[in-house]
């Protein structure tokens, strides 16, 4: 090998493992962190995984929102008009989180079947419904958002 | 009657985008220089057309014309009047008339200060420019007229968003869409050159500073968006990864990369393929942004279009622009050839590294935003990429990058000296190295270890910058014979290490706390003590508020009083959450409220941000040493005839 080929020779063997490290090393944050999106139904029918953080989507259950008295600490319940989830969250709301409005929350469900949530995401605008809320309602009659598009304006 | 003028002025610039577009390209093919003479009245008529549509949308807003339902969708009578104004890109047709008025400025700077450039070049860019301006105004009258009346008229709007309603509003959308657009020049100069099938050391030179002023355009308008969402949004934190942050973040990391990518084309004709590749990716990934924020695919606030047909019309124009530009770049790329070889310990492989790190990041990126949507489209299920993804990815990225920024400047061309590099950087290493053992050891802990990292890498960038800047005074030119190319290269360069220090110091420090307090009642965070004393009514133009004074003390003396609101505004009867901020260049106390919770206590966010502002700092000062050096001598020089070459040897913007 000329001293020239050398040269490239080392340069694609560098190349390659730099690419491949970088590859290996986003696959594996990337699998980490993905977060899968369940609906109520799915988490009472055990799909959902315990200990491990995904989001929770539905409907704020009417007359479920209790505040606590001396914490900052509130619980709610989450419907798709099928099943419900009770859910914990300690901290602040978002100015849009109302009964009967749509919601998703980030979390961990535990093993008393309560999710906990570490963050509940908020809406831009009140008319507009998170778009996985909007297609798990979709189907459900009887519900005046089941039907609606996602329309934000 | 307004509005009709309006629609007619945006059918007229339509018309006139589709000249601009089909008789200076088909000159410059044909050897016709009447086709070509066109571009130029066609650029200006366009910009005068547009603008009068701009002009009209704004009045409709500022009078208050409800028949037009645009204007009754995002406004109301009691909107000050300034949001009235930006107003007229509160909303997606709107937003988009700005986009097209913005490249119409740009094909018109083109069209006036590129006399300079070969004939048949000059009405390529402007043909090229033509083909994104029809695109995007069809899209525009044809889906999303902005003038679409409506009868009968309602009597009051449905409001600006509230969240929009805010100073920030009035520049930030413009900023980034200079940003974004302007990146059109750079991706239409890589067409025309691949059309002629020459891309020199002249095309390079040309690209350059179109392709810097829209960077530090998209720099201020990302930092100005990252502002807004850190006071207004009241999370707290200045980068969320949400998608629509992401978009306007990739064709940055692109743009990056391109412009020094351009300057080693420019300097010595290498990397010429890669260089015109980077410029279609960058206009891409506008692109990209655009359709990602204004399809509806994202749900944010910025996501208002959520008709269907707008997205497919926009993927479609998305696919013929960068789809076209590829296959000419297929066509022709292999034609190209880099005359010059460099060796190992040059400038050009320290800059090939810094374009290999911003493209992984940036498909880092684009894999994390884009990766969601395929899964849901796919049918596969519903989910989302959590920040801990792109942080675990970015750091890893960003810092032997960041290191690099430190080496990179003071490598000579070509060929350099590894035993004179280490000389002359040595004493910045260590130095770098003392200084960040030094602040760790005052604040000892693991948990720095972050901390540790931002201090030696903004301490290594400034020093080496240093060294870098006094050698050439001594060798040379004196201070006043360095090109002002070489004094925006390090403030740029600074920029980075400002912005790395704030996040280091925020990332470590920061205390975010949700508190429950009665009026009279006090709570310690961080050592601050922040007291509720009262809370009241308060009444603005167009909302009614619950204000809160809080007092905050530091070893018993009263630091900052803050008055954060919760507002409900009176139309749509939506309640906000108005954040109050005490801060300065050392800290930011913030306070946001939260809700009543029975009879008088209110939930509170406390936060103590250390040195955040840094953060914005530094990007200010990247943008500053972008615009710092476009006022090269050497650009001027542009206008007239072509630059003596002079000077070349150290500096990237040089």
């Amino acid at each position: 090998m000329t001293s020239k080929q050398r040269q490239r020779f080392i340069a694609v063997i560098a190349i390659v493992l730099a690419v491949g490290a970088a590859v290996t090393f986003t696959t594996l944050a990337f699998r980490q962190n993905l977060l899968y999106y369940f609906t109520p139904s799915m988490v009472a029918g055990g799909e959902a995984p315990v200990g491990k953080p995904f989001r929770l989507g539905g409907l704020v259950v009417n007359g479920s929102i209790e505040r606590s008295t001396q914490t900052i600490e509130v619980r709610f319940r989450i419907t798709d008009l099928d099943r419900e989830i009770p859910v914990i969250y300690r901290g602040i709301l978002p100015d849009l989180f109302a009964e009967g409005k749509g919601v998703v929350t980030k979390g961990m469900l535990g093993n008393d079947g309560i999710f906990q949530a570490s963050e509940v995401l908020a809406k831009h605008d009140e008319n507009y419904m998170p778009p996985e809320v909007a297609d798990s309602l979709r189907n459900k009659k009887g519900h005046p958002n089941g039907a609606t598009s996602t329309g934000a304006p | 009657m307004i509005p009709e003028w309006g629609n007619f002025a945006l059918i007229l610039a339509c018309c006139l985008a589709i000249a601009q577009m089909v008789l200076p390209l088909a000159g410059a093919a044909l050897g016709r220089n009447a086709w070509m003479a066109v571009a130029r009245p066609a650029a200006a008529g366009q910009l005068a057309f547009l603008g009068i549509a701009f002009a009209c949308l704004t009045y409709s807003f500022v009078m208050d014309d409800f028949s037009v339902s645009y204007v009754a969708d995002n406004s109301s009578v009691a909107l000050p009047w300034a949001y009235k104004v930006a107003g007229v890109w509160g909303g997606h047709e709107g937003s988009l008339l700005l986009w097209l008025l913005i490249l119409a400025v740009w094909t018109e700077a083109v069209s006036v200060f590129g006399t300079a450039l070969p004939r048949v070049y000059w009405a390529r860019v402007i043909g090229v420019l033509g083909v994104i301006s029809s695109g995007l105004l069809l899209f525009l009258l044809l889906t999303s007229n902005p003038f679409m009346r409506e009868f009968p008229a309602r009597l009051e709007g449905t409001d600006l968003n509230p969240l929009l309603q805010d100073p920030a509003m009035v520049l930030h959308p413009p900023m980034l869409y200079m940003g974004y657009v302007g990146f059109s020049v750079a991706f239409a100069m890589a067409v025309a050159g691949l059309l002629a099938g020459r891309l020199d050391a002249a095309w390079a030179r040309w690209s350059r500073p179109w392709t810097v002023a829209a960077w530090s355009f998209l720099t201020v308008g990302i930092a100005l968006g990252s502002w807004w969402a850190y006071y207004e949004l009241g999370w707290g934190g200045w980068w969320f990864w949400d998608p629509v942050e992401n978009a306007s973040f990739m064709p940055w990391l692109a743009g990056t990369a391109l412009i020094h990518s351009l300057a080693v084309t420019e300097k010595r004709g290498a990397f010429k393929a890669w260089t015109a590749l980077l410029a279609i990716f960058t206009f891409s990934l506008s692109l990209l942004g655009t359709f990602l924020v204004r399809s509806g695919v994202l749900t944010s606030v910025h996501a208002f279009a959520t008709d269907p047909e707008r997205g497919v019309f926009l993927l479609i124009l998305l696919a013929l622009i960068t789809g076209g530009a590829l296959l000419l770049f297929a066509w022709r790329a292999p034609k190209l050839r880099n005359e010059v070889s460099f060796s190992w310990l040059s400038k050009e492989t320290f800059l090939l590294i810094n374009n290999v790190l911003l493209i992984v990041a940036c498909a880092a990126v684009l894999l994390g935003t884009l990766y969601p949507l395929a899964f849901d489209a796919l049918g596969l299920g519903k989910l989302s990429v959590g920040p801990p993804y792109f942080n675990s990815v970015f750091v890893p990225i960003t810092l032997p990058l960041a290191f690099l920024i430190g080496l990179g400047p003071l490598v000579a061309w070509k060929r350099a000296d590894a035993a004179a590099l280490s000389r002359r950087l040595r004493g910045a290493f260590l130095m770098a190295v003392a200084l960040s053992a030094g602040v760790t050891a005052l604040i000892l802990g693991v948990r720095h270890l972050v901390l540790a990292m931002a201090v030696f890498i903004a301490a290594w960038i400034m020093l080496s910058a240093g060294v870098g800047i006094i050698s050439r005074v001594r060798t040379h030119e004196g201070i006043s014979g360095i090109p002002r190319g070489f004094w925006g290269m390090h403030l740029a360069h600074v920029g980075i290490a400002v912005f790395m220090l704030g996040v280091g110091v925020v990332s470590t420090f920061h205390i975010e706390q949700d508190v429950r307090l009665a009026p009279g009642e006090e709570v310690t965070v961080g050592g601050l003590v922040f007291r509720l004393e009262r809370l009241y009514p308060v009444a603005g133009p167009n909302f009614d508020a619950t204000e809160a004074l809080v007092t905050v003390f530091q070893s018993g003396e009263q630091v900052a009083e803050l008055k954060p609101q919760k507002r409900i505004y009176r139309v749509g009867r939506q309640a906000m959450t108005q954040t109050s901020i005490a801060g300065g260049l050392s800290r930011d106390l913030l306070v946001a409220l939260g809700e009543p919770l029975g009879d008088t206590a209110w939930s509170l966010r406390v936060y103590i941000k250390p040195m955040v502002r840094w953060i914005w700092a530094g990007a200010v000062l990247m943008a500053l040493g972008g615009v710092l050096a476009l006022s090269d001598r050497r650009y001027r020089a542009l206008r007239g005839r072509a630059p003596p070459a002079k000077k070349l040897r150290a500096g990237v913007s040089g």
